[in-house]
């Protein structure tokens, strides 16, 4: 059950996409955004449209991958929809009692929606292309070439995350089965009564998440760890011509978005 | 004269509870030398203070009274902490909560990436490091997914990778099975005899302290009593007052002794036994 459980989602492949730089992939999915709010009217729209979906084609991942990560949203994507459809004042193309709808609502409506599943798109597509470790290590140098002060620290966070949330899934299913054992039921009752269930898992995990913490602490230490400071990696990001490439077609998206909005 | 990797002179460490004050000796005054490619097992029951005793040894902790020096480096001294720690390696009892990434080989890196060490050059050492410790396959593998001793093996990678003087191990196989106790065994015995390293395991098998040229028998805070392991384990009743078992073997001996069949002392192993009484 929690086994199925997978971080970071990564779907193999040597997609042209799977094969760029991870900093590239950052840095694109921020000029990807800019391009997309830059976008307001339908010629931006449709331009921001045909990039993503020959993203997607790119890349090779299935869609079905993609449309996973969108559907936990819909509550958020129905809101928006209807938020501006029935609240943008302006010339009524429909009307119900007090409920009516706009013309410019529809429009805002159908725009705005489209902005959030273009948002979850391509980023679920530098999740799905990315192994965890080597998005961990581009979050870390972008974040320093920023002068972030903390990029190590996040880094590492990041790092030790990876690290130990599969071990914390297989005590957690230890501790279950244990309890279990002894006639505790996880799966029936009300809320209440679930979350007090809930109460004999998550007290020994927690003690045993500290314990391990101050280990760990404690053999990073015995390992000469002392922060950022003077440490090298053994694996150094290298950008390809693909990587230069990919520059360039995100800033040209990027150019073309303002170019429609500000001049045509 | 052999040179000295480890020299403990006095040594005494103090607890303070926090929550009611009292002080805990830890260790009462223990001195202690290492020489340089001796494998010295330590031994002594729960509390007896050995894993305090294997914190000193790369300034984990700091001497309340007395001193700890390695290859001459005062551990009190805080200029040198890092050297030696880059000197001692320390690979602990929990397999699942010393190794620190995702990966083996990332994990393996992690010390010497640590150490400033150049890419080119880590990489080397990691390849190199795995390959003596048998896991060259498994480089890419999430550490979740390797049995206990193949874990403990990837911890000592990661020590070897930073190219240390001195292997402290602190209980390695306490929490393996008998497969994955032999392979850390294994693996450490190589590492000592083949390359010279030194080692100190500190354990409470005693088939384990067999393999070792010198052992060291901890109680209450102090050296109880030292010795080869034949020496060591020919002291049967005196072993047993601090607690300990015998290996097997060395009991039976004794046994037969008390019976009237007197057979050479110090008998460790299966076959020295069959030996010994077809004689
Ligand atoms: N962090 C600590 N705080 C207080 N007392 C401790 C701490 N660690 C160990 N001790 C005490 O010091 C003594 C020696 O412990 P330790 O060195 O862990 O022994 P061993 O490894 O031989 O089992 C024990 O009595 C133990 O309770
Ligand atoms: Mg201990």
């Amino acid at each position: 059950m929690l086994k199925d459980i997978t971080i970071g989602q990564y779907v193999p492949g040597i997609s042209f996409i799977h094969r760029l730089d991870p900093r590239t992939k950052i840095v694109a999915v921020f000029l990807y955004m800019a391009a997309l709010f830059a976008s307001g009217d339908s010629t931006g729209y449709l331009v921001v449209t045909v990039f993503t979906i020959s993203m997607v084609f790119l890349s090779k991942v299935p869609w079905l991958m993609i449309i996973k990560g969108i559907r936990p949203l819909w509550i958020i994507l129905v809101l928006t929809m209807g938020l501006h459809l029935f609240l943008t004042q302006g010339d009524i193309i429909w009307q119900m009692g007090f409920v009516k709808i706009t013309q410019q609502g529809l429009r805002q409506g159908v725009f705005m929606t489209l902005r959030l599943v273009y948002l979850v798109t391509i980023t679920s597509l530098l999740t799905l292309t990315t192994t965890p470790i080597a998005l961990t290590d581009g979050i870390e140098s972008v974040l320093k070439a920023l002068f972030v002060p903390v990029a190590h620290e996040l880094a590492m966070m990041m790092t030790i995350a990876l690290r130990f949330i599969p071990t914390l899934i297989e005590e957690t299913e230890k501790i279950m089965k244990a309890q279990m054992a002894r006639g505790a039921d996880f799966d029936s009752g009300g809320i209440v009564s679930r979350a007090k269930s809930l109460i004999p898992l998550l007290v020994p995990l927690f003690l045993s998440s500290f314990r391990r913490a101050d280990e760990l602490a404690m053999a990073m230490e015995a390992r000469c760890y002392r922060g950022g400071e003077n440490r090298t990696r053994m694996k150094q990001l290298q950008m390809t011509g693909l990587d230069y490439m990919a520059f360039i077609i995100v800033f040209v998206l990027l150019i073309v978005c303002i170019i429609i909005r500000f001049w045509m | 004269m052999v040179r000295k990797v480890i020299e403990i002179k006095n040594l005494i460490h103090r607890y303070n509870s926090s929550q009611d004050g009292i002080v805990i000796e830890a260790l009462k005054g223990v001195d202690l030398h290492v020489a340089k490619g001796e494998f010295l097992a330590v031994i002594g029951h729960n509390g007896s203070g050995k894993s305090t005793l294997a914190k000193h040894l790369n300034a984990l902790l700091l001497p309340h009274e007395g001193s700890v020096t390695i290859n001459g480096l005062d551990t009190r001294k805080k200029e040198d902490t890092w050297a030696i720690r880059q000197q001692v390696g320390m690979v602990f009892q929990n397999p699942d909560n010393q190794l620190v990434a995702a990966t083996v080989e990332e994990d393996t890196a992690f010390g010497p990436e640590n150490l400033g060490i150049e890419p080119v050059e880590i990489r080397r050492l990691v390849d190199d490091s795995l390959e003596r410790v048998g896991l060259s396959s498994f480089h890419k593998r999430a550490p979740h997914l390797l049995s206990g001793g193949q874990k403990q093996r990837v911890a000592i990678a990661g020590i070897i990778a930073m190219r240390p003087n001195v292997l402290v191990l602190d209980e390695p196989t306490a929490m393996l099975d008998p497969t994955g106790r032999k392979e850390v065994m294994a693996t450490v015995s190589a590492l000592n005899k083949e390359e010279g390293l030194t080692v100190v395991h500190i354990t409470h098998f005693m088939e384990e302290a067999v393999f070792a040229d010198r052992v060291v028998v901890m109680s209450e805070g102090l050296i109880a009593m030292e010795g080869t392991p034949r020496e060591i384990f020919s002291r049967v009743e005196e072993i047993k007052r601090l607690r300990l078992d015998v290996p097997q073997i060395a009991e039976l001996n004794g046994c037969l002794a008390k019976e009237g069949l007197l057979l050479p002392p110090g008998i460790l192993t299966l076959e020295e036994m069959v030996v010994a009484l077809c004689q």
